[in-house]
């Protein structure tokens, strides 16, 4: 298994082997925690080469591989130092979208279960989170990836998020909440003028899918308790009309019709709450993100491409261009891979094997490399070398420029 | 963000030149001699100020009218500055340049005193972010464009197609901006880690990972540059404190500073033997702060009290007028109801309190502990008593004890508010305010005596204790109203008050 950290171009290895030293330490000083057997958890894991890694890796066979920041010192050796000077310098911005956060608006699953109808969830808030990531913030790295089971995670790579303080990954964050409030709250989006750019862009999104996701699939203005639900949401004048409304019309989409007619009324003449349809898109189906995961710079996020322990699933990388068709029961897992991989190989494969006999250790790596390419692993490592071929490409820029200017007095 | 490295070395002709500005970042450090009395005044006279903001800020909206007219009128009594304009020609009391350099030197003393624990510096900062809000609010707009160039803040404007562009935007992304501020002012583009509140928010317009602030709020952005280069100049002058402290004029005048009470210290009884033993029960309900309620109430029903029980409360009914026979007989008819017999009490307990009232050992006359002090030094641990109610009780044990002090319930969730605030002084003032019936103290709770008085004048006991608003305010005070043109011989005098006045501070932080 080739395991690769977004941020560690030091650590990758594509298809010809390349791999790019960007700046000194940094895949030493990266920390990774492994979870083993009976929850046995051992942080500050660190590596001197790839191979290390592996070997560790297949020695202890870690039930979770998680990976953290670049810190200071090789985290392998924090004990050593002195105290108060071992910290975290980078680590990229992510995020973690976690489908059970949507239980209190989602009537087909609850707790760890998904199904393809509340995918769509998922399906939105990427739209909506890539969408602002890249224009309001201007990065342009975004890696998003399959959390294995339930969610979605995002790893944001620019340097410059790499670079981001505490208080300005909660700051991120926070812009991009707009669902807030626990148990007790019953109404978690609220709207007042004016309504921010972000919020209309978030708005145009979720109705794109609102009426499919919803009205037909979750049935939300269908089932008795589901309509009482959404009517708790608004004015109690306009619940009043609506429920007298709701004896004569059954069909939700009219249903919807007759509630966005009221909005349209109540933004005409009043001054608060007039934007109760918007409000109730937003809670049904605008991303919940954990604040606390994207906070903190010592924060460790399940690695890409490990597998889930308890559904075996990979955590693949999602390519966006295929999101609306992106099925995550059809993601590989790992018993499918073990089944591909030991499939007899083909003539061609054989006919390969041998002309590379010469080196005989660069034929072990490169037998490896291909392996993956037997498997339906492919497309999705493929999809990761393009993500970190960008990026590398986007640093060679960089350090041009950089070269270019200390020419410069 | 771009800085010009100004490595110049700064003479004091440079410095001459920093003081022709009404507002600095205070980049660089005072270069002069000064006398100890005059280190001393201006340090204490700026904590008065931040002090004053700390209160205001609390229970005042910032910036508010009645919010700046307060803060204009104590930096007036201070000597700081609050005039953007250097117009010496109408003032008598010391010139707006002399204004400057005080207010130049007192921050850099007080950084020395304020950089040593994360919870000073976190307190430092925030008051003199918010005078610096205050101050660079009241300048011209102009004098705002001159600063913001001066410090090398380049944020660059937009253009004015730009502007038109980004029209319908901007005027969406914030309250504050219409179609008509676009059209007026500047809009500058800053990054967005430089306007993180504004993001957190979403009070503004963030595109490609700039956000784009009208000048009018180009204040919150300043503010951020100020409090970044103030907490990192604070680490570093957190290194560089031993050799300060090596100094020996200067270490116990520092110590003291981040642990000051700067104000009366109650320990000039002028109505001794006013209170007789029968009235401090009712007083106790009526006109103690609740630290003494509190140990009063343990001291009845246990008939004892531990050692920082004893001297809280001993030294305060010193400051409320009890004579040491008063004192004696007090403590002694209460011990004795307990396990201590009156031998006992002879000779453990009695010789104590005769130190409090300064008739054994060094015979320093000991003063009431005021509210920092409570809050501050030796915390209570199990079978204590001392210290403060709304520092150091539980929050579920201090509602407990309000109830049982029939303080209504909002009256407590706004107690419990300012406490979870770390306000405890407020939630004692609000607590004086409950129980008095009123809206508002009129006085800045600072000590458990001012307490006491503030109260036996609410309820009526006015005629007495009139006098006691005229007693004298500690030395230190006066050398610093006689300002920087004082003559040598003040300032020899001045330094023999200091000598006496150190004592005095060090004896606040000894228990007898």
């Amino acid at each position: 298994m080739i395991l690769c950290s977004p941020g560690d171009t030091s650590a990758f290895t594509s298809v010809e082997g390349r791999i790019l030293q960007v700046q000194k330490n940094y895949f030493q000083n990266r920390e990774f925690s492994f979870t083993l057997k009976d929850d046995i958890y051992v942080r500050y894991q660190s590596f001197s080469t790839q191979t290390e890694l592996e070997k560790e890796m297949q020695k202890m066979n870690p039930y979770k591989i998680d990976i953290g920041a670049i810190y200071s010192h090789r985290p392998n050796q924090h004990n050593t130092v002195k105290s108060g000077t071992f910290q975290a310098l980078e680590k990229e911005l992510v995020f973690d979208i976690d489908m059970t956060d949507y239980d209190d608006v989602r009537s087909c699953c609850s707790a760890a279960d998904i199904c393809c109808k509340c995918w769509t969830l998922m399906t939105i808030a990427i739209h909506i989170l890539d969408r602002a990531l890249r224009e309001d913030f201007g990065f342009q790295h975004l890696l998003w990836v399959y959390s294995g089971r339930r969610g979605v995670h995002c790893w944001v790579c620019d340097e410059a998020a790499r670079k981001l303080s505490v208080a300005a990954r909660s700051a991120v964050a926070e812009y991009l909440s707009l669902v807030k409030g626990g148990e007790e709250t019953l109404k978690k989006v609220v709207l007042t003028d004016p309504i921010h750019p972000f919020i209309r862009e978030s708005l145009a999104v979720v109705e794109r899918y609102f009426p499919r996701y919803a009205l037909q699939e979750q049935d939300i203005l269908g089932r008795k308790e589901s309509v009482d639900k959404v009517l708790a949401l608004m004015p109690e004048d306009v619940r009043k009309e609506l429920q007298q409304d709701f004896q004569n019309e059954k069909k939700p989409e009219n249903r919807w019709k007759l509630v966005k007619e009221q909005a349209n009324r109540k933004q005409g003449t009043a001054k608060r709450g007039q934007y109760f349809e918007k409000e109730i898109m937003l809670q049904y189906c605008y991303p919940r993100l954990d604040v606390n995961v994207s906070k903190g710079v010592n924060h460790l996020l399940k690695s890409p491409f490990s597998v889930h322990p308890k559904t075996g699933r990979i955590s693949v990388p999602m390519d966006l261009k295929e999101l609306e068709t992106f099925d995550p029961f059809a993601v590989p897992t790992i018993s499918q891979i073990c089944e591909e991989l030991d499939r007899p190989r083909t003539e061609e494969e054989k006919s390969e094997d041998t002309k590379e006999k010469e080196n005989e250790k660069d034929a072990a790596e490169r037998r490896k490399i291909r392996d993956y390419k037997r498997t339906s692993l492919a497309k999705y490592v493929k999809y990761f070398d393009q993500f970190l071929e960008k990026m590398a490409r986007s640093w060679k820029g960089e350090l041009l420029k950089k070269s270019d200017l200390q020419k410069d007095f | 963000m771009q800085f010009s490295s100004r490595r110049k070395k700064y003479n004091t002709n440079s410095q001459t030149e920093l003081y022709l500005h009404p507002l600095q970042f205070y980049g660089q450090p005072p270069l002069e001699n000064i006398s100890l009395s005059e280190f001393e005044a201006f340090a204490v006279d700026r904590l008065k100020l931040l002090k004053t903001i700390e209160n205001l800020g609390v229970s005042y909206v910032k910036l508010s009218e009645q919010y700046t007219k307060k803060l204009e009128s104590e930096s007036k009594a201070l000597n700081f500055l609050y005039r953007p304009d250097a117009d010496d020609r109408k003032s008598s009391g010391p010139t707006e340049y002399e204004k400057r350099r005080k207010d130049h030197i007192s921050h850099f003393i007080l950084r020395l005193a304020y950089c040593q624990t994360e919870d000073l510096r976190r307190w430092f900062i925030q008051q003199e972010v918010d005078l610096f809000r205050y101050r660079f609010n009241e300048l011209h707009p102009k004098q705002k464009l001159e600063f913001l160039h001066r410090n090398n803040l380049q944020y660059d404007t937009i253009s004015v197609e730009e502007k038109k562009a980004l029209q319908d935007k901007l005027v969406n992304s914030s309250y504050a901006v219409s179609g008509i501020t676009v059209e007026d002012q500047d809009f500058y583009k800053v990054p967005f880690q430089d306007a993180l509140d504004l993001v957190r928010t979403r009070k503004v317009y963030l595109k490609a990972g700039y956000v784009f602030i009208p000048h009018q709020d180009i204040v919150t952005i300043v503010l951020n540059d100020f409090r970044t280069r103030l907490s990192k100049a604070l680490a570093l002058t957190a290194r560089s404190l031993p050799a300060v402290h090596s100094d020996e004029r200067l270490q116990p005048l520092l110590n003291h500073l981040s642990h000051a009470y700067v104000g009366q210290d109650y320990s000039i009884q002028k109505n001794v033997g006013k209170i007789s033993l029968e009235q401090i029960d009712s007083l106790s309900g009526k006109s103690f702060p609740l630290c003494m309620r509190q140990l009063h109430q343990s001291l009845r029903e246990n008939h004892h009290l531990r050692h920082g029980g004893r001297m809280q409360y001993g030294l305060f009914l010193k400051g409320i007028g009890l004579s040491l026979e008063q004192a004696l007989q007090f403590w002694r008819s209460e011990f004795i109801r307990g396990k201590v017999d009156a031998d006992k009490f002879d000779k453990a307990y009695a010789y104590s309190i005769r130190h409090m009232f300064g008739k054994e050992g060094k015979r320093t006359d000991y003063t009431p502990y005021s509210c920092m002090k409570v809050i501050l030094s030796n915390p209570p641990s199990q079978g204590d008593h001392h210290g403060c109610p709304f520092r150091h009780s539980e929050p579920e044990l201090l509602k407990q004890k309000l109830q049982f002090y029939k303080v209504s319930p909002s009256g407590i969730s706004q107690i419990l508010e300012l406490v979870k605030g770390m306000h405890y002084q407020l939630a004692c003032q609000k607590y004086f305010e409950l129980t008095h019936n009123m809206e508002d103290a009129s006085f800045s709770l600072n000590h458990p005596n001012q307490y006491f008085i503030e109260s036996q004048k609410v309820l009526g006991g006015g005629k007495d204790l009139k006098r006691e608003m005229d007693i004298p305010q500690r030395s230190q005070e006066n050398s610093a109203t006689r300002g920087p043109s004082a003559a040598p011989e003040a300032a020899a005098n001045a330094s023999q008050e200091l000598a006496e006045v150190t004592e005095e501070l060090d004896s606040f932080f000894q228990d007898a």
